[in-house]
């Protein structure tokens, strides 16, 4: 399993062979505070990479989520419908959101750790 | 006071501190075609002069009375408790602007939160919004909330619904690429099926069924609602309509030329983020005491930008807070008299207008409450031989439907005593 790769929309992902799990960074929930609610997409739907998906609504915010791969929802973390708090605790371990079925190749403006930390660190 | 804040010698010397020296001075980007040079208005009038001109103005109207008024069509002359214009009057509460800062305002919130609850309890739905504008509005906001909802982009109109509100509902649509569809059979690209209880000509439709070919589609129900009619026939929480929407007027305001009335909106409680404009919660301050709040405002446009599913941020307040006295005041046991006298009253002028040769109901294989259509030899000379005796006949539906030639739409209402009803037949049958 490679390590954590990360998109400019914030959006964190880990894949395993052509399973790719999606979540939020702990950056961006630091940034959006007490999550509240999430409005999460039915598995089945196929999204783009760079598609919005659903929406991160904390007690200060509304955000769009977008798929940082192009591929087919498998699975959505159904434990945040009434612990959506779980962002906030957990952003990279049971604060994942969905999972998909990789379409193709990972895009290449995928960024790793360190290239994240410099763009979170240019953004502050 | 005074009304006009700028005196001659004000104007000069803001003139001066910008260093021009008169008002052409100002102007001087204006290409000179586009300047008027002079306004020709009268000198202005005293208070008393303007009340005798307005009441001169206001003689030349022919205004039918309550008893004698038998049109309805969406807008309807009801008995009004005198309680509804005490309270609405209170001047913590009669402005143009409502406040919504909970520190300052808790009476307004917790007002509006009443409305919401009345609202709720009617249309047996989870939640209710602080209001909208009218009838009209709260379909076509329901509309778009279906279709953000369901990711779909036709909306199915299904049987009579108000001619005008299906017009706001294309108006609202058009920006959003979201069509209207007139019909009866949704499909896998309908977003919403939209009914009238009672529809346009005051019959009662089969709303469970309509609720269900939607929900077969995969579409939500949207049903269009008389508040009044709730007191006698099934909410639509009960056969599982989705949204519940419509007009407040009936509940403690007056016809008014069409406006300012109110317009309402309830949801199951899963499609509450869908939910347009402003809706007020419970919370507790720091003390834990109760207070009323602003709640799920990340739904509109302020926060969601155009994600918003709705650009409306306000609601019609002091309507709102009329109809919720009138609730209040009327009780369920009140508004169920006054909705079975008003049936009363229309089944008995049915009946005898259908008795007059050559005029028959319209559909009478179907049933209706308070409004009923009937087909007449010559819908304008009825209406005209009505209006000469000081009568508001039937609306002629003709004018929105061409397979109603003929047709005009009776009302009756608590307001209609019955010696009114014999002086319509008598006018009628003469």
């Amino acid at each position: 399993m490679a390590g954590r790769l990360y998109t400019k929309t914030h959006e964190w992902l880990t894949a395993d062979g052509k399973t790719v799990t999606v979540g939020i960074t702990d950056f961006a929930q630091a940034q959006l505070g007490d999550v509240v609610f999430l409005e999460l997409p039915n598995p089945g739907r196929r999204l783009e990479a760079g598609e919005s998906f659903g929406v991160v609504e904390s007690v200060k915010a509304a955000s769009d989520l977008y798929s940082p791969v192009p591929g087919r929802i498998s699975t959505v973390n159904d434990k945040l419908a009434g612990k959506p708090e779980l962002i906030n605790s957990d952003p990279y371990g049971d604060g994942w959101i969905l999972k998909l079925e990789l379409a193709g190749e990972l895009p290449k403006d995928l960024l790793d750790e360190a290239a994240y930390k410099r763009f979170t660190e240019s953004q502050a | 006071m005074p009304y006009l804040v700028h005196s001659p010698d004000e104007r000069a010397e803001m003139l001066g501190a910008i260093g021009v020296d008169s008002m052409d001075g100002l102007l001087v980007d204006i290409p000179k075609t586009l300047r008027i040079p002079r306004l020709e208005l009268p000198d202005g009038l005293s208070e008393f002069e303007t009340m005798a001109q307005v009441a001169s103005l206001a003689a030349k109207n022919t205004v039918f009375p309550d008893r004698l008024t038998f049109r309805g069509g969406g807008v309807y002359r009801r008995f009004i408790p005198a309680a509804v214009a005490a309270v609405t009057g209170k001047p913590e509460f009669y402005t143009a602007y409502t406040p919504y800062q909970p520190e300052a305002s808790q009476g307004t919130l917790q007002a509006i939160y009443e409305f919401q609850t009345l609202i709720a309890e009617l249309t047996a739905l989870d939640v209710a919004n602080a209001s909208l504008y009218d009838g009209a509005t709260a379909v076509a906001e329901a509309a778009m909330m279906a279709a953000v909802h369901t990711g779909r982009k036709e909306v199915l109109v299904s049987g009579y619904v108000h001619p005008e509100y299906v017009e706001v509902l294309r108006a609202f649509g058009d920006g959003r690429g979201i069509k209207v569809r007139k019909g009866n059979e949704p499909t896998s690209k309908t977003a919403a099926v939209v009914f009238q209880q009672p529809d346009f000509l005051g019959l009662v439709v089969d709303a469970p069924a309509a609720t269900k070919r939607a929900h077969e589609a995969g579409a939500l129900a949207i049903a269009c609602v008389d508040p009044i009619s709730l007191a006698l026939l099934a909410p639509p929480g009960e056969y599982g309509a989705d949204i519940a929407v419509g007009e407040g007027q009936q509940l403690g305001l007056t016809p008014s030329y069409g406006g300012p009335h109110v317009g309402f909106i309830a949801c199951r409680k899963e499609l509450v983020r869908r939910l347009p404009g402003r809706l007020i919660g419970t919370a507790h301050d720091a003390a834990g005491r109760r207070g009323f709040v602003l709640t799920l405002t990340a739904r509109e446009q302020h926060i969601r930008r155009e994600k918003a599913t709705s650009n409306i941020c306000t609601n019609h307040s002091l309507c709102a807070l009329a109809a919720s006295v009138y609730m209040t005041y009327m009780g369920a046991e009140g508004m169920r008299q006054v909705a079975e006298v008003s049936f009363k009253r229309a089944h008995a002028l049915a009946e005898r207008l259908a008795a007059i040769p050559g005029w028959e109901l319209a559909f009478p294989e179907r049933q209706f409450l308070n409004e009923f259509p009937i087909r007449v030899p010559k819908a304008a000379v009825v209406n005209r031989k009505l209006a000469r005796k000081g009568i508001l006949g039937g609306l002629d539906v003709h004018r929105w439907f061409r397979e109603l030639k003929g047709v005009l739409t009776f009302t009756c209402t608590e307001v209609n005593d019955p010696r009114a009803l014999d002086e319509l037949v008598e006018t009628v049958s003469a």
